[in-house]
């Protein structure tokens, strides 16, 4: 008690905390609570069948299946990123480690057209690519390289920290008792790194469940082929079939909250890892 | 120490010494996969938009931009980033002082919820207030008698833009709070400083450069928010259209010019907002050599 009495020597925890309370309330949590409502007015039946489509389980399948290929491209090239970003001195270093941070700062709706015109059929890369014989715009690999776009700076950015830390003596000494660099860095490097690459893995695959402007643009929206599953929420509402939507968005908002619990158990690992 | 690096050769310019490098091949590859990702994924993307908003000439760009439904789009992106970023900065604020400045117990639960809009799918996002006060919503029928619009209107929009930025300026505000304690303001008001009067000159200047990050955070959220928009704003031109609404409609119009003209704008926002943070993390990193200097200094004399 005599604890809690110190702390309170400051003013403005009533307001504050009140304040903090009411604007949650008020912004987040009362339409959180709308959703989960206008699912309990669905009977049971009426909810299994409506998620269970075939339309919406192939929109689920491919959301998560593109959004972790995705977050496996961007651990490989994250990794090799935040490695020579950390490690590398090579000129224009210092503008590309801040360029990483573009997703964050672009809006999507921009990285959508600038992607879909990129790799349209007869598009910069879209042309290089027809003569290779594969099509990326408005086909599921296009909606792999905008997840790819939005996802980027999460692993770069988990595992770049964690590399500048690392303490060099270890490698060190892995060297001087005669281990081969390559052993070095898959032994002594790599599972210091493990954690937070796994954390960023798991940011970025969660980022790309939910991601809509950058994709609608470069994967044509078809139905069976290249629909996600944030675009079958929006036809759903745009046709007023509210409870339908309601149905797929409980679905992905239950999958989203499980990766928070997720990177929550990660970033407690990689934590414990730093200590 | 300073022997055992000698006996390795010192160190390199890369800052790795002998034992920690790279062999050459190694370095040059990794050097050219890292930036030929980037220039791919990165660089090449913005060049696009340039050049197509260019194609035309400078003419081109001018008559795109000032067409009046381009503008009226810019004015509407403009209020809704000037109703939310405010709100946000108070919340923000408020929040970050709640948490780390008293002991209470839920505080883990507080913060989940301050960063639930992060992992709310925008679509999900416009949606809920399509439930709340949509036509078919929860108080859609109360509204309609009232003769009061929100969704297809632009307080839905506002709204939406207010909900998917909620989380940006506390989570600058509360780890660094939590990390500067309270023993400076707990010491301002033993000097007879009110609360406000601790909280204007020694909180504000302590959090002033991560309020200033999670600001422009903030407004590049605000400014370019499309999915959450999207569904709230039904789509009206000149009325209920924000810039990236309304670059939508110009490219899948096949209007490659203006829609890139328009885009052209967001993305010269979007470095702006990159050089202001990177410039904000290079003060704070050179401010830490200082202290880091100034205490290995201290500990030499001493």
């Amino acid at each position: 008690m005599a604890r809690v009495k110190r702390h309170r020597v400051l003013p403005g925890f009533g307001l504050t905390c009140g304040y903090t309370l009411t604007y949650l309330g008020l912004i987040v949590l009362i339409p959180l609570a709308t959703l989960f409502l206008k699912t309990s007015s669905l009977t049971w039946s009426q909810f299994w069948t409506t998620v269970t489509s075939e339309r919406a389980l192939f929109a689920y399948k491919l959301t998560i299946g593109a959004s972790f290929l995705a977050a496996l491209v961007n651990s490989v090239f994250g990794l090799i990123v935040a490695w020579a970003l950390v490690r590398y001195r090579f000129p224009g270093r210092a503008i590309l480690d801040a360029l990483v941070d573009l997703p964050f700062a672009l809006p999507t709706a921009v990285a959508g057209i600038s992607l879909c015109a990129l790799y349209a059929p007869g598009g910069w890369l879209g042309g290089i690519l027809q003569k290779a014989g594969v099509q990326a715009a408005y086909a599921p690999l296009g909606v792999v390289i905008a997840m790819v776009f939005v996802s980027l700076p999460f692993v770069v950015r988990t595992v770049q920290p964690v590399l500048a830390d690392l303490d060099q003596e270890v490698e060190e000494a892995s060297a001087s008792l005669g281990a081969r660099r390559w052993q070095t860095l898959r032994r002594v490097v790599f599972p210091s790194v493990l954690p937070s690459l796994l954390t960023g893995l798991a940011l970025a695959f969660g980022r790309s469940l939910g991601e809509f402007g950058s994709i609608v643009f470069i994967s044509g929206n078809m139905p069976g082929r290249t629909e996600i599953a944030s675009l079958l929420i929006l036809t759903r509402l745009e046709e007023f079939d509210y409870a339908g939507a309601t149905a797929i968005a409980v679905v992905m908002l239950g999958l989203s909250f499980g990766m928070i619990f997720v990177i929550n158990v990660l970033q407690s690992w990689s934590r414990r890892g730093a200590v | 120490m300073a022997g055992a690096a000698g006996q390795f050769g010192g160190t390199n310019k890369a800052g790795g010494r002998v034992g920690t490098r790279d062999p050459l091949w190694m370095r040059w590859s990794l050097t050219i996969v890292a930036v030929g990702f980037l220039a791919l994924m990165l660089v090449l993307p913005l060049v696009i938009v340039f050049a197509t908003a260019f194609s035309k000439g400078w003419a081109g760009f001018a008559a795109a931009i000032a067409e009046s439904e381009s503008w009226s789009a810019i004015k509407l992106t403009l209020l809704a980033a000037a109703v939310s970023v405010p709100l946000n900065i108070v919340f923000g604020v408020a929040a970050a002082w709640a948490i780390s400045k008293f002991e209470f117990r839920g505080k883990d639960l507080l913060i989940t919820v301050i960063d639930l809009p992060f992992s709310v799918s925008p679509i999900i996002a416009g949606m809920l207030f399509v439930l709340l006060f949509g036509a078919q919503g929860w108080l859609g029928p109360w509204l309609a008698a009232r003769d009061i619009k929100i969704i297809f209107a632009v307080p839905g929009i506002v709204l939406a833009t207010v909900f998917v930025t909620v989380p940006f300026v506390a989570r600058e505000l509360i780890p660094l709070m939590q990390s500067q304690g309270r023993e400076e303001e707990e010491a301002a008001l033993s000097l007879g400083a009110s609360g406000w009067q601790a909280f204007f000159r020694v909180t504000i200047p302590n959090i002033k450069w991560g309020l200033i990050y999670g600001v422009i955070l903030c407004n590049a959220r605000a400014l370019g928010e499309f999915g959450a928009v999207s569904v709230v704003s039904g789509h009206i031109q000149g009325v209920t259209n924000t810039m990236p609404l309304q670059i939508e409609i110009l490219y899948n119009e096949y209007k490659f010019v203006p829609a890139f003209a328009m885009a052209s704008l967001l993305v010269l926002m979007a470095l702006l907002t990159l050089v202001v943070k990177h410039g904000i993390e290079w003060r704070a990193a050179r401010s830490h050599a200082q202290i880091v200097d100034e205490t290995v200094g201290a500990a030499a004399t001493a």
